[in-house]
C-alpha cells in the first residue's frame, strides 16, 4: 500500500512538474558537453556553432553558454555533423525552426542588404570626402606659393 | 536624514546650473560683463554639492539604510564591503548620479584651472557644460530619484546580481563613466568655440587633455570589460558584439579621432571643422551608449535596468543635445574654416585617412547595433554578430593598421614619399616574414587571423621607429605616448589574432583521479570539495595542471551559488605563462557522477588585455608630456609678462 502511494506521488509528481521543468530538468543532451572524436569535424562543428545565437541568453553564440537549450542546441550541431550534413543546411533548418534571429551570420535576404551595402557606401562616402580635399589642398598650395 | 539631504544638495545643486546657464548666457550679451564673473564661482560650488550628494549615496549604500528604496532593491547587509560600495552605481539611479557628479566636478575643474582659452570662450564652454547637465538633474530629480523613501523599512536588501558581484565589475562602470563624461566636456568646449567662433589651436588645447583623459578611461574600461567578460561567463570568449559592449566601443572609436584630430588643429592649425564635429558625435556616441545600456533597448547580459520610460527620456536628451549641437554647427559651419592646408603625403594626410577609418568602423559598429532595432519595425527579427563585425570591421582597421605604422613617420604638411621608402622596408619585411611563418607553421587558420598576425607584427616594429634618430632622453613625453599607444594596439591586435588561430578548446567529463590534455598542458582532477564564501557556497575543484611535463600548477576552478538574490555563477581558474593561458571551468555532476570540466589553451590571449593595458599607458605619457608642456608655457608666459609689466614700471 506505501508503494502504491510513494509510485502514484511519484507519478503525478513527474507528470505535474516534468512539462513546467521540462529543460532545466532533464539531463544535457550526450553531445552538449562532450567534443566529436574527428578534430576536423569538431573543428567544423564549432565554426558553425560559434555563428549559431543562443536564444535564452543575449549576444552570446551557443558555443559560449551554460543555457540547457544552447546545450541541445550543441548537441543538435554536433550530431548532424557527425552525420555528414553540411553547415549552412544545419543552418538553414535552424532557421527554419528559430527564425533569422538565431543565425548570427546575416542571410542573403532582402531584409538583409542594406547591411552588406553600408561598408561599400562608407567607402565609397570616404573616398569622395578625401579626394575632395585633396583635389582642393594641392591646387590652393599652389595658388598661395 | 542623510538620504533628505543628500536629495536637497541636489536640488541646490540644479539651481546652480540654471543660474550658471542663464548667468553665462547673459555674460555673452553685450552689456552683460557684470554677470561674467560669477559663472566659475557658479560651476566650482555645483561641483562641491553634487558630490556631496553622490557622497551621502555612499554613506547610504555602506550602511545598508534600507528605509530607501534603491538600498533596499540593491543592496544586502551581508554584502561584503567592496560590493555595498559598488552597489552604489551598480544600478540605474546611481549610476545616473555618478554620471552628473563626475560631469559637475569636471566642470568645476575646468572653471578652476583653464586660463589659456579666450574668456568669453570658456563662459560659453561652462553654459555649455550647465545646459547638458540641467537634462541628466531634470532625469534623476524627475524619473529616477536615488533618495526615494520606502514608507516602510524593508527587512532585508534584495542584494546585488551575482554576475555583478566581482572586483573588476565594481569598478568597471564608473570607469567607462568618467570617460563618457570626459566627453561631454570635449563636447561643451566644441559648443562654446562654436559660440564665440573661437575654434582654433586655443582651443584645441584645452579641449586635449579631456579627450585624452577621457580616452585613457575608456580605453581601460573596456580593457577590463573584455577581461571581465572572458573569466567571468565562462566559455573563454572575450569579446561578444554585444550590444553594450558597442556602446562602450563607439565612443572610443570617436573620442580616438578626436584626440588624433584635436592634436592636428592643436600644433598645425587645421583640420578645425572636422574637430569640431567630431567633438559633437564623440559625445552622441557616449549620449547613444548609455541610452543602450540605460533604456534595456537592446535586451543583453549587461542589461538590468529595463525601463522603458527611461529610455525615452535619455532619448529625448539626446535628440535635444546632438540636435542642438548639430543646428548650431550648421548654422556656424561658414565661420569655421578648415585651416591650414596640407598635401596628399604628409603626416596631417595620414591623420585624416585613420580618422576617416575610424568614422569607417564607428559607422559598422553603430548600423550593426541599431539593426536588429530597425529590422524589428518591419517585422524581422535578426541577429547581427561576430560573423558581420569582424570582416567588415577589418575591412577599415587592417588599412588603418597599415597606415599607423607610415604616418608618424611623414613629415608635416608636406613630404617626400621615397624619404622614408627604406624604414618603411623594414616593418613592411617583419609583416612578410610573419605571413610566411603563419603560412608555413600553421597551415589553415583563417584568413583575418591571418592579416591580423601580420599586420601586428609589422605595426609592433613600426611604431619604435618614430625614435629612430632622435635623442631619446629629450624626446618629448608625448611622443613617448604615441609610440607606447600604437605598440600596444598593435600587441592586442597579436593577442586577438593568437586567441581566435591557436586556441584549443577541451570538454571532458571527468571522475576524480581522471586525467586530461588540452593543447600542450596536461591536468589531472584532484578532487571537488565543497566551499563557503561571504555570500555564497561553491564546489571548488583541485586541478593539476603541467605544461609539457614540466613541474605542476594548481587550479580551482568553482562553481558558485549566490544566497541573495539566488543565481549561479562558475569562476573559472586561469594559469598565465608567457606563451599563454589555461582556462579551466568546473560545470555540473552528470548523471554517471562525472564532472563536467572544460579546459582551453589559449597561446599568447594575455597579450591582448596587456596590450590595452599599454594604450591606455600610452595615453597616460602623452596626458603627462602635455599638461607638464601647458603649465610650463604658462609660466614662461606670467615670467614674460612681468618682466614686461616691470620694464614698463621702470620707465
Amino acid at each position: 500500500m506505501k508503494r502504491l502511494i510513494l509510485a502514484i506521488w511519484a507519478t503525478l509528481s513527474v507528470l505535474l512538474v516534468v512539462p513546467a521543468l521540462a529543460q532545466d530538468q532533464l539531463p544535457p543532451a550526450p553531445l552538449a558537453y562532450r567534443q566529436l572524436d574527428d578534430p576536423v569535424l569538431e573543428a567544423k562543428a564549432q565554426r558553425l556553432m560559434e555563428t549559431l545565437r543562443c536564444l535564452k541568453c543575449q549576444s552570446q553564440s551557443i558555443a559560449d553558454s551554460d543555457a540547457p537549450m544552447a546545450g541541445d542546441m550543441r548537441h543538435q550541431v554536433r550530431s548532424r555533423i557527425a552525420a555528414g550534413e553540411d553547415p549552412e543546411a544545419i543552418r538553414a533548418w535552424l532557421i527554419e525552426r528559430y527564425g533569422d534571429y538565431v543565425s548570427y551570420a546575416p542571410q542573403n535576404k532582402p531584409i538583409m542588404w542594406p547591411l552588406f551595402a553600408a561598408p561599400l557606401v562608407i567607402l565609397l562616402l570616404a573616398a569622395i570626402l578625401l579626394r575632395g580635399r585633396f583635389r582642393r589642398g594641392p591646387a590652393k598650395a599652389e595658388r598661395a606659393e | 536624514m542623510i538620504a533628505e539631504i543628500g536629495l536637497a544638495v541636489l536640488w541646490m545643486a540644479a539651481a546652480l546650473a540654471v543660474l550658471q546657464l542663464f548667468a553665462g548666457f547673459s555674460a555673452l550679451r553685450p552689456g552683460g560683463k557684470a554677470l561674467a564673473g560669477v559663472v566659475r564661482p557658479l560651476a566650482v560650488m555645483q561641483g562641491l554639492l553634487v558630490a556631496l550628494s553622490f557622497m551621502a549615496l555612499i554613506d547610504l549604500f555602506l550602511e545598508t539604510d534600507l528605509s530607501v528604496k534603491l538600498v533596499a532593491a540593491n543592496s544586502h547587509s551581508m554584502k561584503p564591503f567592496i560590493f555595498k560600495l559598488a552597489g552604489t552605481w551598480g544600478n540605474h539611479e546611481g549610476s545616473m548620479l555618478l554620471w552628473v557628479t563626475i560631469m559637475a566636478v569636471s566642470g568645476g575643474v575646468v572653471a578652476l584651472v583653464e586660463k589659456r582659452l579666450r574668456e568669453d570662450t570658456l563662459i560659453a564652454t561652462l553654459a555649455g557644460q550647465a545646459f547638458v547637465s540641467l537634462g541628466f538633474y531634470a532625469f534623476l530629480l524627475l524619473s529616477s530619484n536615488p533618495f526615494e523613501r520606502l514608507p516602510e523599512p524593508a527587512p532585508e536588501g534584495m542584494g546585488l546580481n551575482p554576475l555583478l558581484q566581482d572586483v573588476g565589475l565594481a569598478f568597471h562602470p564608473p570607469t567607462l563613466y568618467v570617460g563618457y563624461v570626459g566627453l561631454s566636456v570635449a563636447f561643451s568646449f566644441a559648443i562654446g568655440a562654436l559660440i564665440t567662433r573661437d575654434v582654433g589651436p586655443a582651443f584645441a588645447r584645452a579641449m586635449r587633455p579631456w579627450v585624452l583623459g577621457a580616452w585613457i578611461f575608456l580605453t581601460i574600461g573596456i580593457t577590463a570589460g573584455s577581461y571581465w567578460a572572458y573569466y567571468t561567463l565562462g566559455w573563454g570568449g572575450w569579446w561578444f558584439w554585444d550590444p553594450v559592449e558597442n556602446a562602450s566601443l563607439m565612443p572610443w572609436l570617436a573620442a580616438t579621432a578626436l584626440l588624433h584630430s584635436a592634436s592636428v588643429l592643436a600644433s598645425r592649425n587645421a583640420l578645425r571643422a572636422w574637430t569640431v564635429m567630431l567633438g559633437v558625435i564623440a559625445f552622441s556616441m557616449s549620449m547613444v551608449g548609455t541610452f543602450l545600456v540605460r533604456s534595456g533597448i537592446l535586451t543583453s547580459v549587461h542589461a538590468f535596468a529595463v525601463d522603458p520610460e527611461r529610455g525615452s527620456f535619455i532619448l529625448a536628451l539626446l535628440a535635444i543635445y546632438i540636435g542642438g549641437a548639430l543646428v548650431l554647427f550648421g548654422v556656424r559651419a561658414n565661420t569655421v574654416t578648415e585651416g591650414e592646408r596640407f598635401s596628399l603625403v604628409s603626416r596631417e594626410a595620414s591623420l585624416v585617412f585613420n580618422n576617416v577609418m575610424l568614422c569607417g568602423i564607428l559607422a559598422i559598429v553603430l548600423l550593426g547595433t541599431l539593426y536588429p532595432l530597425m529590422t524589428e519595425a518591419f517585422g524581422a527579427k535578426v541577429s547581427v554578430g561576430p560573423p558581420y563585425f569582424n570582416p567588415v570591421g577589418a575591412i577599415f582597421a587592417l588599412p588603418m593598421m597599415v597606415m599607423m605604422a607610415v604616418g608618424p613617420l611623414l613629415r608635416w604638411r608636406r613630404d617626400n614619399p621615397s624619404r622614408i621608402s627604406a624604414t618603411v622596408a623594414v616593418p613592411a619585411l617583419a609583416s612578410a616574414l610573419a605571413l610566411l611563418a603563419v603560412v608555413l607553421l600553421a597551415p589553415g587558420i583563417n584568413l583575418l587571423p591571418m592579416l591580423g598576425l601580420a599586420v601586428g607584427a609589422g605595426l609592433a616594429l613600426a611604431s619604435w621607429l618614430p625614435l629612430r634618430g632622435r635623442n631619446l632622453r629629450r624626446t618629448p613625453l608625448s611622443v613617448w605616448g604615441m609610440v607606447v599607444g600604437h605598440f600596444g594596439l598593435a600587441v592586442a591586435l597579436i593577442g586577438a589574432a593568437s586567441e581566435s588561430a591557436f586556441s584549443t578548446e577541451r570538454l571532458a567529463a571527468m571522475n576524480v583521479g581522471d586525467r586530461q590534455s588540452v593543447g600542450p598542458i596536461t591536468l589531472r582532477l584532484e578532487s571537488i570539495e565543497p566551499v563557503a564564501g561571504p555570500n555564497w557556497t561553491a564546489l571548488e575543484a583541485t586541478i593539476s595542471a603541467s605544461y609539457k611535463g614540466g613541474a605542476p600548477v594548481t587550479l580551482h576552478p568553482q562553481a558558485r551559488t549566490f544566497s541573495s538574490p539566488p543565481g549561479e555563477r562558475t569562476e573559472s581558474a586561469l594559469h598565465t605563462r608567457w606563451n599563454g593561458q589555461l582556462y579551466a571551468v568546473l560545470g555540473n555532476e552528470g548523471d554517471d557522477g562525472r564532472w563536467q570540466m572544460r579546459f582551453w589553451w589559449k597561446p599568447f590571449v594575455p597579450l591582448l588585455w596587456l596590450g590595452g593595458l599599454l594604450v591606455a599607458f600610452g595615453g597616460l605619457l602623452a596626458l603627462i608630456g602635455r599638461v607638464a608642456q601647458d603649465v610650463k608655457r604658462l609660466r614662461v608666459n606670467d615670467k614674460i609678462a612681468f618682466r614686461k609689466a616691470r620694464q614698463e614700471a621702470l620707465k
